[in-house]
């Protein structure tokens, strides 16, 4: 019944390097008998037993799991969707779909493999697996673990019903307007995009967020960052392209959307909007989008193969080189995308040397892993397997990936099958081998459990064979000729057996797939127990019980306690801030670079709150979709409310004694110190905030320069406009230095004054924002005047976040939650406060500029 | 270059074969990081651009006297107009003439959403914008008939928007210039 593969004899190890530094000597604690430890543990880490589980959880591995789950429930319904239109493209006659409901699938197949499976999926991954890996207890921010997965669900709902009710996006995944614009798709199929997606996409920011300032603060105690395992690399170049690869989109989206509700145009060529400025601001996003599912792939590989082939990895450095390049180089090459739309030769040059360039990093990541295994003597299991599925597809993707980015191909070849061909090979070979080769590889850690055998190796040879004999011919398809999205060929009956082969081959890696989960629920009910570590894996994440128990580590890895042989030492308390003492959830905060350990941070435990504010976002959406604009402002107030109760928990009225992490070391609780995690994460949400709004100017300047219809008439803002701006902008400089005083004053009974001046002043310059607004000229009239309205919405956004952070300011001011060591909310106000001043600043000045000129 | 790619594709693919049959045994990490993943790699890449560069260049439009033709898309078909007997403009539906022989530009528009220009075996597809206008090159060789499509997806009818290229013989009788009979009921969904 079970793998006879299993390691009872003890395997060869993977050689375990240290990961921290020697030169942190910190004692051992005194070491406990593990199953009281474990009680007094889970007692406060658990979820709550039921129903409220369901709901409440907070912790990262329910959640974690939950998130890869649901995206593989997607993915099960895009594969049912990609069956159909296999099945209708099997013959040029097609008669198997309307053409109306064919734009549908497709469109649909798209979306939600890159938006509701391959960003979820990896997402879930990371919050998973990331503080296993790197020896922490959960996440920096479990409450918005929870919120970015209600997010995804409930957006995700909308996308997926949406194809029952027959109203599904109809426009391609890509969207391009004016298709997708008002004339020409009325109904509110476009309008489920990108309200859901947008929505989709609140989970992918939060989990961004989360991610940097986990991998940065929430390592094992002395774990510098230039000796993490690679995995957290990966992940934190992913974290930081989602950062500033997604605004762009949300951007696009939130201006199509407002062009479609209101009229304002962005893309409207009569009114001085260009469809071009969508596709940038698209691909602007959609092309790091590739780097951003590939990357967390290249992550698993790094991690895997090393174990598999009995060594340690080789080129950690120049591994890293190659992310931080990828990182780099992705945000210059989404114009490959469009090598077709007239632009001159001279910038698709650039362009194309980019897109060859980030080739580059690529393979010398491959060509490390290849010489990790030539250095190594491979075991051959089954992860191991699904990375040899990975050399064996993603290596021909790539290249056809330079063959596109090579410009005379790229014009024969753009929108045609081959393209198609190409993203599957990248796709499939760069993330979901890899990703089946993590799933069986951390099953174990999942589930307690060995698998099944042979069932998992014949799902491999299915899904390998049938992913081949798919899309291989598919290539020659393309190069035929037969474009992209087409629905029957009846004139071409050359391509008929291309397509026939293709659609039979499909169904097997369709049967192939269904065969792999099959197998995940024989071994999650029926496998039996394993053993620890059983791959002999030297990381800690394999330094814990299996399953993984509900708070990973009993006490947390530190120098000496730092890879999988610390389990027993780990698990009877030895190592920092073992237990839980206090009753609460503690984990340990290091500075980011050297690892040093800076404080304890106390995590919220169970709690509906995530789901509520969920709720209150998408009522908004909902409302949205269904045209109730006017009742939007009631799930506006309903945000607020629910968004003011996460305050609560992040303050302390009184001054706590310093936490005994280990012997000889004492450290203070977060609410003394200033760089805690949420201010950390507050300015990684301001990196996202800032790229948001680069693009917005990104589009100002694009219309005025390329669009057709420029000049624009004539603006109707004088004076009386010039004096709201200066007073606007005077109030919230008057708002950043009475959040600076507050904080220096923070023990004092002025603290409170001082916030309420801040207060004030923060109301002050939203009335003059709404006055300038009331003198706006009409947004509908040319793009200038509506990407002007969109500058002052956006200012009125950030100052009604400001305003709240004053508020909750004040709060902690009056109920003694400020003091000495203590600072409440005033950090996160100061940042939002200038962030406002700072944006505005610009757009004050842009606005003048363009009235000059 | 498909040649290229299939041999580097066998290339990398024998490397992770015998990696696979090799013992443990030592290996320096320049060879791989280095060696393979900078050396081979950006020689290949740098030969690769320099060719697709300058096909690149000797393919796209410039200011000559080439033949001018026009091409305005609208869901869901195409309208041209180019010169005819005696040089007067003549504008057709579903069909473009072309002298054999001589390279001639597309200008391209579009009336109403994103379509693209694409006759495959005369060579590459250029969009066709609303508010832009897109200038494209191409050479006709021989005189005969070619298939041709829109190739970027805009809306139910997109599979059906065909057209045809008519390449004639300049030095023979000139063509009739007709237009291509309206499209029979193509099912074009509901």
């Amino acid at each position: 019944m079970t793998d006879t593969a299993h390691p009872d004899r003890g395997p060869a190890r993977a050689p375990a390097e240290p990961i921290t530094e020697d030169a942190l000597q910190i004692a051992p604690n005194p070491p406990r008998r593990a199953l009281p430890l474990h009680r007094e543990l889970d007692r406060v880490w658990s979820d709550l037993p039921g129903w409220r589980g369901f709901f409440a959880s907070v912790n990262h591995s329910t959640l974690g799991l939950r998130f890869m789950a649901t995206s593989f429930v997607f993915f099960a319904i895009g594969g049912l969707l990609a069956m159909m239109i296999r099945a209708q493209l099997a013959t040029r006659g097609g008669a198997f779909l309307d053409t109306a409901l064919y734009n549908q699938i497709f469109t649909m197949h798209g979306s939600i493999m890159m938006f509701l499976f391959a960003i979820p999926m990896l997402e879930g991954l990371a919050l998973w697996l990331l503080p296993k890996i790197l020896g922490s207890r959960d996440m920096a921010f479990p409450r918005l673990s929870a919120f970015g997965y209600w997010c995804y669900l409930l957006g995700g709902a909308i996308i997926v019903l949406s194809l029952l009710a027959g109203v599904a996006p109809d426009g391609g995944w890509f969207m391009y307007v004016p298709l997708s614009g008002k004339t020409h798709t009325p109904g509110i199929n476009a309008d489920v995009w990108l309200l859901g997606v947008t929505f989709v996409e609140i989970s992918a920011i939060a989990a961004a967020v989360e991610i940097v300032v986990t991998i940065l603060r929430c390592r094992a105690a002395g774990m510098p960052l230039t000796r993490m395992p690679l995995m957290g690399w990966y992940m934190l170049g992913t974290a930081a392209m989602m950062l500033v690869g997604f605004p762009p989109l949300i951007l696009g989206s939130v201006l199509l959307e407002i062009e479609r509700a209101f009229g304002w145009p962005f893309f409207d060529v009569l009114r001085g909007g260009d469809p071009l400025l969508w596709q940038h601001l698209f691909w602007l996003f959609g092309h790091p989008e590739v780097y951003i599912i590939f990357l967390p792939a290249a992550g698993v590989l790094s991690t895997i193969i090393p174990v598999f082939a009995r060594t340690r990895i080789l080129g950690y450095g120049a591994i890293v080189a190659a992310v931080l390049g990828l990182v780099f180089l992705s945000f210059g090459l989404w114009v490959h995308h469009m090598f077709t739309v007239g632009i001159p030769h001279m910038a698709l040059a650039f362009f194309s040397a980019a897109s060859v360039l980030v080739a580059v990093p690529t393979a010398v990541q491959v060509f490390a892993w290849i010489g990790t295994m030539w250095a190594g003597r491979v075991e051959l299991r089954l992860p191991m397997l699904h990375v040899m599925g990975f050399f064996a597809t993603f290596v021909m993707g790539g290249l056809t990936g330079v063959m596109l980015a090579i410009v005379p191909f790229n014009w024969q070849a753009h929108d045609t099958a081959f393209v198609t061909a190409h993203l599957h090979y990248v796709l499939i070979g760069g993330f979901v081998f890899p990703m089946m080769a993590a799933v069986s590889y951390w099953m174990p850690v999942i589930c307690g459990r060995w698998r099944v055998r042979a069932l998992g190796e014949a799902a491999f040879w299915l899904i390998l064979i049938g992913f081949h004999g798919t899309f291989l011919l598919m290539h020659l398809t393309g190069l035929l000729g037969m474009p992209r999205r087409i629905d029957r060929y009846p004139g071409n009956p050359e391509w008929e057996w291309l397509n026939l082969v293709s659609s039979g081959f499909g169904m097997v890696m369709a049967a192939g797939f269904a065969l792999f989960a099959f197998d995940l629920v024989l071994q999650y009910l029926f496998g039996r127990r394993s053993h620890r570590n059983p791959w002999g894996a030297p990381t800690l994440d394999w330094a814990m019980a299996l399953p993984a128990p509900s708070y990973n580590f009993a006490s947390l890895p530190g120098p000496g306690r730092d890879h999988a042989d610390a389990l027993l030492s780990l698990a009877g308390g030895e190592g920092l801030l073992p237990g839980a003492p206090r009753g609460q959830r503690e984990i340990l905060v290091v500075e980011p670079g050297s690892g040093r350990p800076e404080h304890v941070a106390v995590l919220p435990g169970n709690t509906l709150l995530p789901l509520a504010t969920a709720l209150a976002v998408g009522s908004f959406f909902a409302l949205m979709l269904a045209g109730l604009y006017w009742l939007t402002p009631l799930s506006m107030a309903a945000v607020l409310w629910t968004g003011w109760q996460w305050g609560h928990l992040m303050g302390t009225d009184r001054a706590h004694p310093p936490v005994r992490v280990a012997p000889g070391l004492e450290l203070p609780l977060h609410w003394q110190v200033r760089p805690t995690l949420a201010w950390q994460g507050t300015v990684a949400l301001l990196v996202a905030d800032g790229a948001l709004y680069v693009s917005l100017l990104f589009g100002v300047g694009f219309l005025g320069v390329v669009a057709p219809m420029w000049p624009a008439p004539d603006s109707g803002l004088g004076l009386g406009a010039a004096l709201l701006a200066g007073l606007a902008l005077l109030s919230m400089a008057a708002g950043s230095l009475a959040a600076r005083r507050a904080e220096a004053r923070r023990d004092r009974p002025a603290a409170a004054r001082l916030a309420l001046s801040g207060l004030l002043a923060a109301v002050l310059a939203l009335a003059c924002l709404a006055g300038l607004a009331a003198l706006l000229d009409d947004p509908a009239r040319h793009a200038r005047d509506a990407l002007r309205a969109v500058t002052l919405g956006l200012a009125g956004f950030h100052g009604i976040v400001a305003l709240m952070l004053a508020l909750r300011s004040l709060a902690d001011a009056r109920q003694g939650r400020l003091g000495t060591g203590r600072r409440g909310a005033i950090p996160a106000w100061r940042l939002f406060q200038d962030f406002w001043l700072a944006t505005s600043v610009l757009s004050v000045g842009l606005v003048l500029l363009q009235e000059a000129g | 270059m498909l040649i290229g790619a299939a041999l580097i594709t066998a290339l990398v693919l024998v490397l992770v074969a015998l990696a696979l049959r090799r013992g443990a045994g030592g290996t320096s990490e320049r060879r791989w990081t280095i060696h393979w993943g900078l050396g081979f790699t950006m020689t290949v890449l740098a030969l690769l651009l320099g060719f697709g560069l300058w096909t690149g260049e000797r393919m796209i439009s410039r200011a000559d006297d080439a033949l001018r033709v026009e091409a305005e898309a609208r869901q869901w078909g195409w309208r041209f107009t180019q010169p005819g007997p005696g040089g007067e403009s003549v504008t057709t539906e579903g069909i473009l003439y072309v002298p054999a022989g001589a390279p001639f530009d597309i200008v391209l528009r579009s009336a109403d959403v994103i379509h693209s220009f694409w006759v495959p075996q005369l060579g590459g597809k250029m969009d066709a914008i609303p508010g832009h206008e897109n200038i494209h090159r191409l050479q006709a060789d021989a005189p005969g008939r070619h298939e041709g499509l829109c190739a970027e997806f805009c809306g139910l009818g997109h599979a059906a928007m065909r057209f045809e290229v008519v390449v004639y013989d300049p030095d023979g009788p000139p063509p009739d210039f007709a237009s291509a009979p309206p499209p029979a009921a193509t099912g074009e969904g509901s």
